[in-house]
């Protein structure tokens, strides 16, 4: 469902003296329906940027990036803009919102734009959120103000909103307390089970270990200095 | 489950389109196709010639070299700067908008604010007194404008509804290709979230189309799905918004990326 073969990827910076920054070469994975498979490596090995590379937001200079038989490195914008409404979903680190949109709105979306029923969209929307404990006086609040955890768990929420055969976690369980924490758990389970070929990033190493099949250290990838 | 989005071909392609001032370049060479559904941003520091470009898009100046192909409602593409002057001024009424960055060049400040709507439905033919106010109450109610403004002029309202209530104008019509050339600029930044929010609820519950104009990256951000960066008179990068803002290649896409504070 996901395969990388022989990714690079480097970094010009053009007003800094065209600096250029090496930070993947020859990149190899593969990811099955219903298998979770997390990236590891030290701080700064790439992992974000590899997750990043698989979501179209961040251009691979070389190799292929193939999801749901899509091939990133070679599609036009607009392959990619259907490939993930309709099979790529992503859990960034951050939630961004567009201002004074209620949080049960920001959920239903991913599944609004898919033209599912207003009702049912909705309908998921509470079901999520209802699991994830958001407090019933926030659904029609915007995200904005929320507290980092909370903000974490309405991105989690429409995460999960539609069920993408693909789909990529950077940090899904950061910033969020014990219960939370089990609650996107076993969403993940959930998702395995139903055969989402999925990438996470997990500095939690407990979560890691109970939710991913296998690990492959992004470090492998990394440029040797020349 | 299936996308179902109307995704046919392309609604616009425009071809190598130049426009000079004399010797000095207004935008050169410019070619993208946008489809149904989608928003493109077209971003760049004040005169790198994106005002230039929207305007030979919808045909208000006129272009030097080019094509700009349009996909009428039989599905045939025609270039519209090859049309006629009613022809073209019959699209710019029925199947495209143009939203200015000033509403009073887009608005008839002397005439209410039904009337601005209602004018906009009779030019199309509509006829029927009852129904044009009705649907005129219903735009304003969508831009989020009182049924009892209905009345007022526009130079009753302020900047942020004069801004809505030139979306309503543009929009009564059910155009399929939206022009904006710097909707948010000049309002207040909670006028602009409120604006922001409609437009994108509006871009998806009727499927349109729609070019961009902006300074503000946090706009396109959040609106469009495709961004153009251009720089005097030249698009220097184009991709996917998200992609653009975060890994742009270009030197000046970096330097336009790394200039504002966050993102
Ligand atoms: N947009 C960018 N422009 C320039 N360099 C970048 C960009 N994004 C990432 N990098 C560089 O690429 C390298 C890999 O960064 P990345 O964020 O992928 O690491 P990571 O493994 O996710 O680290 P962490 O565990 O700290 O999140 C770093 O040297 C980083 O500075
Ligand atoms: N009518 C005109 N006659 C001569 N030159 C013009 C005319 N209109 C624009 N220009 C020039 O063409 C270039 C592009 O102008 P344009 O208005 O398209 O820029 P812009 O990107 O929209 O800028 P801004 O962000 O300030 O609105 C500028 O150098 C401008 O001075
Ligand atoms: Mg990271
Ligand atoms: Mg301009």
């Amino acid at each position: 469902m996901i395969e990388l073969r022989n990714v690079s990827k480097e970094f010009v910076l053009h007003n800094q003296d065209s600096a250029v920054i090496p930070v993947m070469q020859g990149a190899e994975l593969q990811v099955h329906p219903g298998e979770c498979v997390a990236l590891t490596g030290n701080s700064g090995a790439g992992k974000s940027t590899l997750m990043r590379m698989v979501y179209g937001n961040y251009l691979a200079d070389d190799g292929a990036i193939v999801v749901d038989g899509v091939d990133l490195v070679q599609a036009e914008p607009r392959a990619i803009l259907s490939l993930r409404r309709q099979s790529l979903g992503y859990v960034s680190q951050f939630l961004r919102v567009v201002p004074r949109v209620p949080t049960l709105e920001v959920v239903a979306e991913p599944l609004l734009r898919l033209r599912v029923e207003r009702d049912a969209a909705i309908a998921r929307a509470e079901e999520l959120l209802m699991l994830l404990n958001l407090p019933q006086r926030l659904w029609s609040l915007s995200p904005i103000t929320f507290s980092g955890g909370e903000q974490q768990r309405v991105n989690i929420a429409r995460g999960f909103a539609h069920s993408y055969p693909a789909l990529l976690l950077d940090e899904p369980t950061a910033s969020l307390d014990p219960l939370n924490r089990a609650v996107v758990l076993s969403l993940i389970e959930a998702a395995k089970a139903r055969g989402a070929a999925i990438l996470g990033i997990f500095h939690d190493a407990e979560a890691r270990a109970q939710v991913c099949d296998r690990s492959i250290d992004v470090s492998q990838f990394t440029p040797r200095a020349a | 489950m299936k996308d179902m989005a109307p995704d046919t071909g392309v609604l616009l392609s425009v071809r190598g389109l130049s426009k000079f001032y004399g010797p000095r370049i207004g935008c050169k060479d410019v070619s993208f196709d946008l489809y149904p559904g989608e928003v493109m941003g077209i971003v760049g520091e004040s005169g790198s010639g994106k005002s230039t470009l929207l305007n030979c898009l919808a045909g208000h100046l006129p272009t030097d070299h080019g094509e700009v192909l349009f996909s009428g409602r039989d599905g045939g593409l025609r270039d519209t700067l090859q049309m006629s002057e009613p022809e073209r001024r019959m699209l710019g009424r029925t199947d495209w908008a143009f939203v200015h960055q000033h509403a009073r060049d887009g608005l008839r400040m002397n005439v209410s604010a039904g009337g601005n709507v209602g004018e906009r439905q009779m030019a199309v033919g509509a006829r029927h007194y009852g129904a044009i106010r009705d649907s005129a109450i219903d735009w304003l109610g969508r831009v989020e404008i009182a049924e009892d403004r209905i009345d007022d002029r526009p130079t009753a309202f302020s900047g942020g509804m004069q801004q809505r209530l030139q979306i309503a104008r543009n929009l009564i019509t059910g155009p399929r290709l939206v022009f904006m050339d710097e909707p948010t600029g000049g309002l207040d930044v909670s006028v602009q979230a409120r604006l922001l929010d409609l437009l994108r609820g509006l871009v998806r519950e009727m499927g349109l189309s729609a070019v961009i104009v902006t300074h503000d990256l946090a706009v396109v951000r959040l609106l469009a799905d495709r961004l153009m960066v251009m720089k005097d008179g030249h698009v220097v990068e184009t991709g996917l918004t998200d992609q653009v803002l975060d890994d742009p290649q270009h030197g000046y896409t970096q330097l336009l990326v790394s200039s504002v504070l966050q993102v």
